[in-house]
């Protein structure tokens, strides 16, 4: 052991460490660890595993079958209808975060806001799609008054149980769950970095491109990522408002695990659920690095 | 060594202990799990008895608005005084044999299923083989000689529409028609849902298709879509009576069901595709129930079971052997509607080819 910094001052001094004694301190640690293994490693254990069994025992095709157009076509739509709501979320999300901080911390507004985008951040799922199809479905009472005075929201096409549909009720709780991640990378930005600008002869565009900017931009991407990852996993509010096609890749998952005609494949489930399980571990180590840059200045 | 001989001693115990419940557990059910008849358990009353004894009984994906099955499942436990536990009555057949699988062991297992051709045909290893009293009434091709699984009832596919809401139906081509804007609706997604999938299929057949050649019904689908014609809801009973799906492809007694909620609720069966299909029932092997399980079945191909299901407007298997004995409910079966032409029913190799277009196709056609 070399001894290669000293403090100069001993302050509190330790008790001996004896070498290398077995430390106990991952003991606490443990109810989290096998909670991670039981319910994040196992089932991935059992994904990778699944894709690798067909009908007729160990077989490639399933994952050799990721290329057939359908199933593409459902990732291309999982990952650009994900990117869209994510940053529509974003955009609209950010902005509606940075009027809560420039108004009064302690308000009621604020404090009003907050709670409602914890609620509606996680109201998702067959609720949701309830809620929308009562209101703006087919027979949804909105559509009907609209009706009554002339507009036909449904004129060009019942977009509702599509993708374009999807989009809309997607944002509808991505945009509360960007407030809640984006306000506290606003609440660390202070206003004396602001003045320090303006003092130094910097106008307001200085300020945004040389101190705001980079200081928000990891965490307003970070917060994206997290969206889109958000998006792309959902699955029953996808299921409860499309029925027909399996147009994205989390409905085409529960297509093959339920199919009574026939096209019931556990094995090709998996190799699909495989894939989405590799695009989210690629997009959240990018979340990642994003956030520890942002937390760097958050301290 | 003597706490290894303890432990040795302590694990001979535990393994009698096991061997010990486990007779247990056998000289109760033994002959109701193994019963091939209701004469291997000494007849009608000891299964009645077993039956009672266990004191309910577990189905699933079975709505009582589907081919009357109320009527079935409230005269089963006036009869018997048996609770019938419904679970997701909404499931597909898949999610029949997923219950099994998945809650095998359990006592919420299902104790019977009412399953399709393709996914009965795919899991024989789960089934019991039990014959019925009636079972010399059913013909030979609607069965399988063992008993594993026997057609139970079955119908034809037709469009159900609200004649206050479109303009009466006489052909296929009608629906291509601008007065069925939002309105045309299948009972499910083709590549997961029966009864979807043989909505393509008489589309296609009445489009210059046949059993073998699916893609003139996807096209028609897709044509639909194009026009705006095309909802892609799945069909319920709640759709039709809020008024979002208007017009069905569906089976004629599921789609007859809807008169009920809807009084102008009309069902066409166009002539030039008639396209029949039977449901199969299937005892579970692992039944936590298996005497009720037994009786359950007993109770379906009586004729009470069969006129119930008659009077939901499906076809009974036994129908042509009731109507010779005269027990059949000529009331219900004067208002089938009259079916002219010979229907045509899926081989399994025509079910096969279907899917496999279906799964390539279908999301493009309608998406």
């Amino acid at each position: 052991m070399t001894v290669a910094a000293k403090p100069l001052v001993d302050t509190a001094r330790r008790p001996l460490e004896g070498g290398r004694r077995f430390s106990l301190d991952w003991l606490g640690a443990v109810p989290f660890l096998a909670y991670v293994a039981l319910f994040l490693l196992l089932p991935t254990i059992i994904v990778v595993a699944g894709s690798f069994v067909g009908p007729t025992g160990l077989t490639l095709s399933n994952l050799t079958a990721m290329n057939k157009p359908f199933i593409v076509g459902a990732f291309v739509n999982s990952v650009v209808l994900s990117a869209a709501s994510a940053l529509i979320g974003a955009v609209l999300g950010a902005i509606l975060a940075y009027a809560l901080v420039t108004g009064n911390p302690n308000g009621v507004l604020r404090r009003l806001v907050v709670s409602a985008s914890g609620v509606l951040a996680q109201f998702g799922g067959v609720t949701l799609a309830f809620a929308f199809i009562a209101t703006i479905g087919l027979e949804g009472f909105i559509t009907i008054w609209l009706k009554q005075h002339g507009i036909d929201i449904y004129g060009g096409g019942i977009w509702l149980f599509q993708l374009s549909g999807l989009l809309l009720v997607y944002t509808y709780f991505q945009i509360p769950l960007m407030v809640l991640v984006f306000l506290p990378a606003l609440d660390g930005i202070r206003p004396q970095w602001r003045e320090a600008t303006e003092s130094l002869g910097g106008a307001t565009w200085d300020y945004w491109r040389y101190v705001a900017g980079p200081l928000l931009g990891p965490a307003f991407f970070g917060g994206t990522l997290l969206l889109f990852a958000n998006a792309f996993s959902a699955y029953a509010t996808a299921a409860a408002l499309i029925n027909q096609g399996s147009p994205i890749a989390s409905l085409l998952i529960g297509n093959t695990l339920t199919s009574e005609v026939g096209l019931h494949q556990p094995g090709l489930a998996s190799a699909l659920a495989l894939v989405m399980v590799v695009i989210v571990a690629i997009v959240m180590v990018l979340y990642t690095v994003l956030q520890q840059r942002t937390a760097k200045w958050l301290r | 060594m003597s706490w290894e001989h303890g432990i040795r001693r302590t694990a001979i115990l535990a393994g009698a202990l096991v061997l010990l419940t486990a007779c247990g557990q056998t000289t109760s059910t033994t002959s109701a799990a193994n019963a091939k008849s209701a004469a291997d358990m000494g007849g009608m009353s000891a299964l009645v008895a077993a039956a009672k004894k266990e004191g309910k009984l577990n189905i699933i994906a079975v709505p009582p608005d589907w081919a009357n099955y109320g009527e079935i499942i409230n005269g089963f436990t006036a009869k018997y005084g048996i609770p019938i536990d419904s679970a997701n009555p909404n499931g597909s057949s898949q999610d029949e044999v997923n219950a099994v699988q998945q809650l095998a062991g359990t006592t919420r297992a299902p104790d019977v299923l009412d399953i399709g051709k393709a996914v009965t045909l795919a899991n024989l290893n789960l089934y019991a083989p039990y014959k019925v009293q009636t079972w010399n009434d059913i013909p030979d091709s609607q069965k399988e000689p063992t008993g594993l699984w026997v057609q139970d009832y079955g119908g034809y596919m037709s469009i159900g529409y609200d004649s206050a809401k479109v303009p009466a139906i006489t052909s296929l081509q009608d629906l291509l028609g601008s007065g069925f804007k939002g309105r045309i609706a299948l009972n499910g997604d083709p590549t997961k849902a029966n009864a979807a999938l043989n909505g393509v299929m008489m589309a296609s057949i009445a489009n210059g298709g046949s059993p073998d050649d699916i893609s003139k019904g996807v096209d028609f689908f897709h044509q639909l879509k194009v026009n705006g014609n095309f909802v892609p809801v799945q069909a319920t009973t709640a759709t039709v009576k809020n008024g979002t799906t208007p017009v069905v492809f569906d089976w004629d007694y599921l789609s007859a069901a809807h008169g009920v909620d809807v009084p102008t609720w009309k069902v066409f069966t166009p002539s030039s595709a008639i396209l029949g299909d039977y449901y199969n029932q299937a005892v579970n092997k692992q039944a936590p129930h298996p005497a009720a399980a037994r009786l359950w079945m007993e109770y379906l191909y009586s004729d009470a079971g069969q006129n119930a299901w008659l009077r939901g407007l499906a076809r009974p298997v036994r129908m042509a052997a009731m109507k010779k004995a005269g027990t059949l409910d000529a009331a219900a079966a004067a208002k089938l509607a009259p079916v002219n032409g010979t229907p045509t029913f899926l081989t399994d190799a025509q079910a096969t080819k279907a899917k496999d277009y279906l799964a390539s196709h279908w999301a493009q056609a309608i998406g």
